[in-house]
């Protein structure tokens, strides 16, 4: 459920210090990485790799040169898979090593309706990052038996083949999606 | 002093203690209780276990085992297919705690949660230990994405040939509209040449071994000494090993260098890696991989043949030394053991005319259709693309039958031609000798989703105004 929701960087000190003091991160070695930190660590990573793969792998091949397409079946199609896809991939990779996190990206309008938000959490957070522009959502949740730290950021459309692609998908409930547009989240779960 | 009914007791637990030392003896090391374990068998094991049953640590790999350690178990044998075929439901889905509500209600974190073994009162086809109705515990709601689901049974989503809970690759939406106009059946159609040689005189592991020369029968290189060796000589002379260079001593040289009569299964490897790696863990060599004697047809609980109970299946069971004829291994050597209906019906089905055609060189290269063509195909090596390899574990595209669908059927066939001759099982028992009814609604049913999305109109039909499914 939502404990709290936080402005960055107004309150993340805080924030750090309070969980630090509580935290006992499955991984963690020294006690001194708060489960903020962490995901915000993660999230940089998972950002930032994203990015330059979307900017200077997808969006560089198949909008600037125009040498290969990305499309959702790339096996078959023998073309590069979506950074969508590469995310969802890396998490599932990431989540078969059991270090005590997992991530994935959803969004208000997804293309696979899987990846509607489900908890309360989500659902909140989702909109918290939509309507408030660089700030984070964090909070505690309780799924099942087990206590999660769940932080969700705000996945923006950073280049022409985010749009263009989920404009035109025929499952997609949206088709008028704009460069820099808030179009989801990043939702990231630390096992507390 | 001791009384008799302590003399008794010790006597007693004495012989218990031998009894259950050789109940728990690899079945192998001692051939007198080779079998003694079926005693430990809490109930029937499954038709894809039961051949390994008495290895019990293959799954079961330590005493009192955990989930997590049958969970391995599985996935050592079953894993690489799951990841190769892009299992639509991977572990990582229920893993994940926003699931967690729907783990309480089907926990399909774990293999065994819906495949039990030993429990055949509840088990029906793929070993699955659940009622059919399974897929309700998370697409309650798929009516209102998919209208034309609406009042479709739960227990009808994987046995009408559209779903597969792990490998829909020729099941998806996408798939099934791109193929929506698929002829029923390309008459010119031709099945993958192989390539082993051209691979073999490239690679750097085998290219010693394979050279771009025909030896005759004259070149052989085996030890004068060697008895009764005529009608080899004349086999091999005539083998595609002659034809690739490859002499007596590639094969029967022994690690120390000198010739070796009596070989196996690791003589064929080393020019044969993939082959064989899909052979052990086949129907036909899944025992010798887990440290048991041979399969034998008495031990298989298809049909088979009585004359051929006695053999053991190795390599040279289908691929007869030392002519190691791939069109023998490809028909003969199947229904020299096999004989289930669809087995007896394939010398009366439109694929052996096909077959027999080829054969005899009236027909061009590829248009044949063996049994091998159907249940060991012809595919890209999952590893090497480029080299077109004949699959020797059957079980990749066996059941549910729906896999066999892109790598076998649609080399000639349509897809909706094929989900609907699939899903017939009499059909398939006559082994195809008639045309199949229409009775899949899969494509059409992604057709008219596409067509209604939101009046969005599919990428194949960019002109057109309305939904017109395929009548």
């Amino acid at each position: 459920m939502n404990i709290y929701a936080q402005r960055v960087p107004a309150l993340s000190i805080v924030a750090c210090c309070a969980a630090a003091s509580a935290c006992s991160s499955p991984k963690s070695t020294s006690g001194s990485i708060s489960p903020k930190l962490m995901a915000d660590a993660l999230h940089a990573v998972m950002e930032s790799d994203r990015t330059v793969y979307t900017k200077f792998v997808v969006n560089r091949l198949t909008k600037e040169e125009k040498v290969i397409e990305a499309t959702e079946h790339w096996k078959d199609e023998s073309t590069l898979p979506l950074p969508a896809q590469m995310f969802r991939m890396g998490a599932e990779m990431a989540s078969a090593k059991q270090l005590g996190f997992t991530y994935s990206l959803l969004s208000k309008w997804p293309i696979n309706k899987q990846n509607t938000p489900r908890t309360e959490v989500e659902k909140v957070g989702l909109d918290f990052v939509a309507e408030h522009k660089g700030e984070n959502y964090y909070a505690e949740e309780v799924l099942g038996d087990a206590k999660y730290f769940t932080a969700v950021y705000a996945d923006t459309a950073v280049a022409e083949a985010c749009i263009s692609c989920h404009n035109d998908h025929p499952d997609s409930p949206r088709e008028d999606f704009v460069l820099n547009e808030v179009m989801g989240g990043v939702v990231i779960r630390i096992a507390r | 002093m001791l009384s008799w009914k302590w003399i008794l007791w010790a006597i007693g637990s004495l012989l218990s203690f031998i009894g259950l030392g050789l109940l728990m003896t690899s079945p192998n090391h001692i051939s007198l209780f080779a079998n003694s374990r079926t005693l430990l068998l809490p109930g029937r094991t499954t038709d894809g276990h039961y051949q390994i049953e008495l290895s019990c640590e293959s799954c079961h790999s330590a005493p009192f085992t955990d989930v997590n350690a049958l969970q391995d178990a599985c996935i050592r044998c079953h894993g690489e297919e799951l990841s190769r075929v892009e299992d639509s439901h991977p572990r990582a889905k229920f893993t994940d705690p926003r699931n967690a509500d729907r783990v309480a209600k089907l926990d399909a974190r774990w293999c065994i949660t819906c495949h039990r073994e030993h429990q055949p009162e509840v088990t029906s086809a793929m070993g699955l230990s659940l009622p059919t109705d399974y897929c309700f515990a998370c697409h309650e709601n798929v009516g209102s994405d998919r209208p034309t689901h609406k009042d479709l049974g739960f227990e009808t989503c994987s046995i009408n040939g559209c779903h597969n809970f792990h490998d829909n690759q020729a099941l998806y939406e996408d798939f099934l509209t791109q193929h929506r106009d698929d002829q029923a059946t390309d008459v010119n159609a031709k099945l993958p040449e192989r390539n082993l040689r051209e691979w073999a005189l490239t690679n750097t592991s085998v290219r010693e071994i394979a050279k771009p020369i025909h030896l005759g029968s004259n070149d052989h290189n085996a030890p004068a000494t060697t008895k009764n060796i005529g009608l080899v000589v004349q086999d091999w002379s005539e083998s595609s090993h002659a034809a690739s260079g490859i002499n007596c001593l590639d094969c029967h040289r022994s690690e120390d260098g000198t010739w070796q009569n009596n070989l196996d299964h690791q003589a064929c490897k080393r020019c044969h890696p993939s082959e064989i790696e899909g052979f052990m863990t086949s129907r036909h060599g899944m025992r010798i991989s887990v440290g048991l004697s041979p399969m034998q047809p008495s031990l298989a609980r298809l049909p088979m043949r009585t004359q051929s109970s006695h053999k053991t299946l190795t390599c040279e069971s289908c691929h007869a030394s030392h002519k190691y004829n791939t069109s023998h291994a490809a028909v003969e050597a199947c229904i020299g053991c096999h004989k289930d209906r669809h087995s007896l019906e394939y010398k009366n089905s439109p694929h052996y005319a096909l077959w027999q055609k080829s054969v005899a060189g009236q027909g061009s290269p590829g248009s044949g259709v063996s049994c091998a063509s159907c249940h060991f195909p012809r595919i890209a090596n999952y590893t090497d693309r480029n080299r077109v390899t004949v699959v020797h574990n059957q079980n990749d595209y066996l059941r549910p039958n729906e896999k066999m669908i892109r790598p076998v059927c649609l080399s000639c066939h349509g897809l909706g031609f094929t989900l609907d001759a699939l899903a017939d099982s009499s059909l398939v028992q006559s082994n195809f000798q008639s045309t199949p009814k229409p009775t899949v609604d899969s494509i059409n049913f992604a057709t008219v989703l596409r067509w209604s999305l939101e009046g969005r109109r599919p990428p194949w039909e960019k002109n057109s105004d309305k939904p017109q499914p395929k009548q």
